[in-house]
């Protein structure tokens, strides 16, 4: 299964490295990354492949917005249909 | 990959602008549940609400939790119980009582389909049961009870309607403590649908199949927003910004429904892509409508606004779906959206006015509070003006409304939680006692008979 992972907040140096250490520990995959500074906030969305993700789907969401708050950022992460079925006719 | 701004839009909407999927309603069949007693259904009613929705509520949560959209409710409708009970006239509280700890058993949020379908004629069992309704409501927690009054094809029931006055007022009487809480239960239609997933209005009709899940979205905040960013935009603009924002709605409610059908392996019903409010402030039908361009919603304007919010929803919705059902459209629920709770308690939304936009959107006079000492009559009354308009324009309408005891206009009742609270709004004092008083059908009107 694919998500999307976004990260919006404040630009600070180890935000990527936070977020891809996280990810490569849960054994994560990043598929695609891009990053903006958007409205003066840092935003950062990644495609990532949670096929062999080694927690369920609902403790990394868990575990994601924890690390958010750790790090002073808004994390959140989703299942890619609800940003296809929204967007693509 | 998809487009940034296509990704933070969808997370705008449901991080900021209150954007969920407001139920899955799971309709079960009770067909088989019938016995020749009033204890051997309920013991059947029980168990198989039991079995059949015993995983609803974890599978709404884990899909919620995957694609990160807040599933507000549960719920289960149910085969009009009026049905169920034929057979044992006078004994349906048994059934009711079953019904509502087999909700709570499987942990949803209502159980509604406490329903007959009278829009002709009532049978002996079906007067009975509809006087049970009062008890009922005071004495379940989750069940929600619905009566269709009149329908296109088959007139208006008057004795049907004078008996809901006053069934409404005994269950006002019977929560009186709760504020007459039990009426916010119990809706009384005309043109009622059979795969309504929203409450209290929901039943499972009976062409339905033995198990079917619908979803109902909501999301007037996200419309609201959208109309934000376009403060110059001409109606015609309007109208296609609402249009395409209920598309994206309508589209989450579809995934929702596919995958929930698909988890717990049952046939996909409709999605209802309704405007529902929440009393949360940007989550208004009525704030949307003076994004529009009314200083506050019931003043001069509001009908055309209306008609054309309502009419744009359902145009984007019905392409976005291809199972689109149930109400489809917005709502005007008094007591749960903000914007219409403010109208009412500055004088500029009165009852007259809530009751013409009725004729322009989806579905009623609901959730409103109108002074305790109103007579079953006038209630009766009400329902039946509600009743002419949608018999007339062949939709659906409904009232829902709380005669709340000792209380009077100028006294707000709350309701909490997502049914909200609620001014109490002034009732026309004429009589209308004679007219209920004649009973009989007012005939169904000249384009009811299409064939």
């Amino acid at each position: 299964m694919k998500a999307i992972l976004t990260v919006i907040g404040q630009d600070k140096p180890g935000i990527i490295a936070g977020v891809s250490t996280f990810l490569a520990q849960h054994n994560v995959n990043i598929e695609d990354i891009s990053q903006t500074i958007l409205q003066d906030k840092f935003t950062m969305i990644m495609m990532v492949n949670v096929a062999n993700c080694d927690v369920e789907f609902g403790t990394l969401v868990a575990q994601s917005e924890q690390l958010g708050k750790q790090i002073g950022v808004a994390i959140s992460i989703r299942h890619e249909d609800i940003f296809n079925a929204m967007h693509t006719i | 990959m998809l487009n940034t701004n296509n990704i933070l839009e969808t997370i705008n909407m449901v991080e900021k602008e209150h954007f969920d999927v407001r139920t899955i309603t799971m309709g079960l069949s009770l067909f088989g549940c019938i016995r020749a007693t009033a204890k051997e259904t309920a013991t059947a009613v029980y168990d198989l609400v039991c079995k059949r929705a015993q995983k609803l509520v974890e599978t709404g949560e884990k899909l919620s939790i995957q694609y990160g959209v807040p599933i507000v409710n549960k719920r289960v409708s149910v085969t009009p119980a009026s049905l169920i009970c034929a057979n044992f006239p006078g004994e349906e509280l048994l059934v009711a009582k079953a019904l509502d700890n087999a909700g709570k058993a499987v942990g949803v949020d209502f159980l509604g389909g406490y329903s007959a379908l009278v829009h002709k004629q009532m049978t002996a069992f079906e007067r009975s049961f509809i006087n049970s309704i009062p008890e009922v409501l005071a004495t379940t927690d989750i069940l929600c009870s619905s009566v269709n009054i009149g329908s296109t094809r088959a007139g208006i029931n008057m004795d049907a309607v004078a008996l809901m006055g006053k069934i409404i007022k005994q269950t006002a009487g019977l929560t009186a403590d709760r504020d007459g809480f039990g009426c916010a239960k119990l809706v009384t239609f005309c043109n009622a649908v059979e795969d309504n997933p929203f409450m209290a209005g929901a039943f499972h009709g009976v062409g339905e199949g033995d198990a079917v899940i619908s979803v109902g979205v909501s999301g007037p905040g996200v419309v609201h927003n959208a109309l934000k960013h376009h403060p110059d935009a001409d109606l015609t603009e309007v109208a296609e910004i609402i249009k395409k924002t209920a598309f994206k709605i309508t589209r989450v409610g579809q995934l929702i429904a596919d995958k929930a059908s698909e988890a717990l392996g049952v046939s996909k019903g409709i999605v209802d892509l309704s405007l529902a409010p929440t009393p949360l402030i940007g989550d208004s039908v009525g704030h949307i409508l003076e994004e529009i361009g009314l200083g506050q919603v019931g003043t001069h304007g509001t009908i055309a606004c209306l008609a054309l919010l309502n009419d744009a929803v359902k145009k984007g919705g019905i392409m976005a779906s291809s199972r689109v059902g149930g109400l489809s459209g917005a709502f005007i629920p008094v007591s749960e959206d903000a914007g219409m709770i403010d109208a009412v308690s500055s004088g500029c939304l009165n009852y007259e006015k809530l009751e013409a936009m009725t004729s322009v959107c989806s579905v009623g006079i609901d959730m409103v509070a109108v002074p305790g000492d109103t007579s079953a009559e006038t209630i009766s009354a009400m329902i039946a003006d509600e009743a002419a308009i949608g018999m007339v324009n062949n939709k659906t309408t409904a009232v829902r409304v709380i005669p709340v005891p000792n209380k009077t206009v100028g006294d707000v009742v709350h309701f909490g939680g997502l049914l909200g609270s609620a001014p109490i709004i002034a009732v026309n004092k004429s009589s209308s006692a004679k007219l209920i008083g004649r009973g009989g059908r007012i005939p169904a009107p000249i384009h009811g008979n299409k064939n």
